[in-house]
């Protein structure tokens, strides 16, 4: 599991890169979205997955058993919402800048862009 | 008590969303916020002074299981500096604002930006550091974007694509970091780290988050879309973000590299090092390069973020007061050379030297005003920066890194021959005949926030004793690093080291 989580986070890293290297605003939008999602995810396997075990230690008298680790999934959870939060932002802003510009070519935004 | 810093400015933040949008009320109660945190700010920097570092435990949660904020030395007069910049940029919108910025929340972001970089420098948890950098982020983001013009809009989107693409390689080193460590505190970190390195993971790491605050801070090959973007904001913005966001980049830098990778043999502070150096060659060499007043200086940011971080990267003592120092210098003086261009813009509204000049003439004592902080920058004695100077580059010469010295003072002549060419460009030249005629006098209101930069900035070279003292304690604190885990996990430490 741990394996295909890291493949998945590779290729949405790689993905994500490609995409920003793009010259377009949309895909530059998109590449971030994916390279959040791709740290998201490394966050997950970085710190080890667990099947069907409670995050809680109900009895902290017992040996402590196989339990899953619930920091990483409220780190997740934090990042998700930052991000989604600063996705919002930037599709309003790629939006200003097509109103303005008429094209989504980063290239016809800068000074010296005819 | 500790936690003032960052509470003081929400409140104000939600007290200015709230309010009617009367903008005298507004910009009153805004500057009034920034007073009370400059206040608080300074409380706490006595408070560590006198008794050493402190620590609040958020929610009586225990480190490192809850979020602890920290202020040492450090920490405390960074914060003092967030103070001393929100007075003036507060301060500053009294001359006043665009009214559509006003009632697009301007002042409320100035304060949830302020929040952000307080409670930046005071959180104790890497995780928490990431979440106070998006908030700063969103709030420069929207600060940068309130305008309309294709320019500006551009420079927007520089900025945030790149700032977010910072965020995105630092969450990835800190959720590499969690995997093998298992934890996010600080100090725990520093404690648990060296037990569970791997030479490969430790060098990706570091690379990670060199690259990460590489880019918020500006250095070398990371910069680039600094000076694409700073010069569109108005003044009191550009004096803002120039003023305490870089910083919060180098101030990530000495904190987690000092807790995480306190090895000065690594590669990571060679790289440091070169970085820095080529960083202040680039830095003035653009600087040359620019007619655009706001252009310059946003070369001159860049080229001495370069001297803030070669004492990072000598890893002594005297380099890292010296890099403290020449923080808390560039700060005032950056801000207040931001805050002079906006008297261009308000006079001219253009800040494009070739139509700048005659101000000298017109106003002298508005010129000399402007002349402290220029000179400062550029390390006349015996302003700040000289003193600022010295205290960066004697260690470099201690260290024996002859090279980088020679660059520090070939980049600080340069620096000079910028400044100079900003005074005969924009003062001391008879103002072109396009201009002349309709120049409204600059009063009061937007002199007093530069008057206020430059005050402290001189204050800052004429107690350069103390302050210096005050610096190298700071840097041995970072150093000895002991003090702040022991202060952090308290009797946890026992435990921790078992």
């Amino acid at each position: 599991m741990e394996l295909l989580l890291a493949v998945v986070a590779g290729v949405l890293y790689a993905t994500g890169i490609y995409l920003m290297l793009r010259r377009r605003l949309a895909q530059l939008i998109i590449g971030l979205a994916l390279l959040s999602n791709g740290s998201n995810i490394l966050i997950l396997s970085a710190a080890g997955v667990t099947r069907g075990k409670p995050p809680l230690i109900v009895d902290p008298s017992l040996p402590v058993p196989d339990f899953a680790d619930p920091v990483p999934q409220s780190l997740i959870l934090t990042a998700i919402v930052i991000g989604f939060g600063v996705l919002a932002f930037a599709l309003v802003l790629a939006r200003r800048v097509y109103e303005s510009a008429g094209s989504d070519d980063i290239d016809m935004l800068g000074p010296d862009a005819a | 008590m500790l936690a003032l810093p960052i509470l003081i400015p929400l409140a104000t933040a939600i007290a200015l969303h709230l309010l009617p949008q009367n903008s005298r009320l507004l910009r009153t109660v805004a500057f009034a916020g920034a007073v009370i945190i400059l206040a608080a700010a300074v409380s706490v920097l006595v408070t560590v002074e006198r008794d050493g570092i402190q620590v609040l435990q958020v929610g009586s949660w225990h480190a490192p299981f809850g979020i602890t904020l920290v202020a040492d030395l450090f920490s405390a007069l960074m914060i003092v500096m967030v103070g001393i910049i929100g007075v003036a940029v507060t301060g500053a919108s009294f001359a006043g604002v665009d009214p559509r910025r006003e009632t697009f929340g301007y002042h409320t972001l100035i304060h949830v930006l302020l929040m952000g970089v307080s409670g930046a420098f005071l959180t104790g948890d890497i995780f928490n550091l990431y979440v106070w950098f998006e908030v700063m982020l969103i709030a420069s983001f929207v600060l940068m974007s309130l305008h309309r013009t294709r320019a500006q809009l551009h420079a927007a989107f520089t900025y945030v694509g790149l700032n977010l693409l910072a965020s995105a390689f630092f969450l990835t080193a800190i959720g590499l970091l969690y995997g093998q460590a298992g934890t996010l505190n600080l100090a725990d970190l520093a404690q648990v780290w060296p037990t569970r390195r791997t030479p490969g993971l430790d060098a990706a790491l570091s690379m990670l988050f060199l690259t990460a605050f590489g880019i918020k801070s500006g250095l070398f090959p990371l910069f680039f879309w600094l000076p694409a973007s700073y010069h569109t904001p108005p003044a009191a913005i550009g004096a803002l973000f120039a003023g305490l966001l870089t910083k919060v980049g180098v101030y990530s830098m000495i904190r987690v590299f000092t807790l995480l990778f306190p090895d000065p043999a690594a590669g990571l502070y060679t790289a440091l090092l070169v970085m820095s150096a080529l960083t202040m060659i680039v830095g003035l060499a653009g600087a040359l390069a620019q007619y655009d007043l706001r252009r310059v200086l946003s070369f001159n940011l860049v080229g001495h973020i370069g001297y803030t971080t070669v004492g990072v990267a000598l890893w002594t003592r005297a380099a890292l007061g010296g890099s403290i120092l020449y923080l808390l210098h560039h700060m005032l003086t950056i801000s207040a050379l931001f805050l002079v261009s906006g008297l261009f813009l308000r006079q001219r509204r253009t800040t494009d030297m070739r139509m700048l000049g005659g101000l000298y003439r017109a106003q002298p004592l508005v010129a000399c005003l402007a002349l402290v902080p220029l000179f400062s920058l550029a390390g006349v004695p015996p302003l700040s920066g000289f003193i600022a100077k010295l205290a960066v580059i004697a260690p470099l010469l201690g260290a024996g890194q002859y090279p980088v010295a020679a660059i520090a003072l070939v980049v600080s002549l340069l620096t000079l021959l910028s400044m100079a060419r900003v005074w005969e460009e924009c003062f001391w030249k008879p103002a072109p005949s396009a201009a002349a005629g309709s120049q409204p006098r600059l009063g009061a209101a937007i002199l007093a926030p530069i008057a206020f930069l430059v005050m402290l900035s001189v204050g800052l070279a004429a107690l350069a004793g103390p302050v210096s003292g005050m610096t190298m304690n700071a840097a041995q604190q970072l150093l000895s690093r002991d003090g702040y885990i022991r202060a952090v996990l308290g009797s946890e430490v026992a435990r921790a080291a078992r």
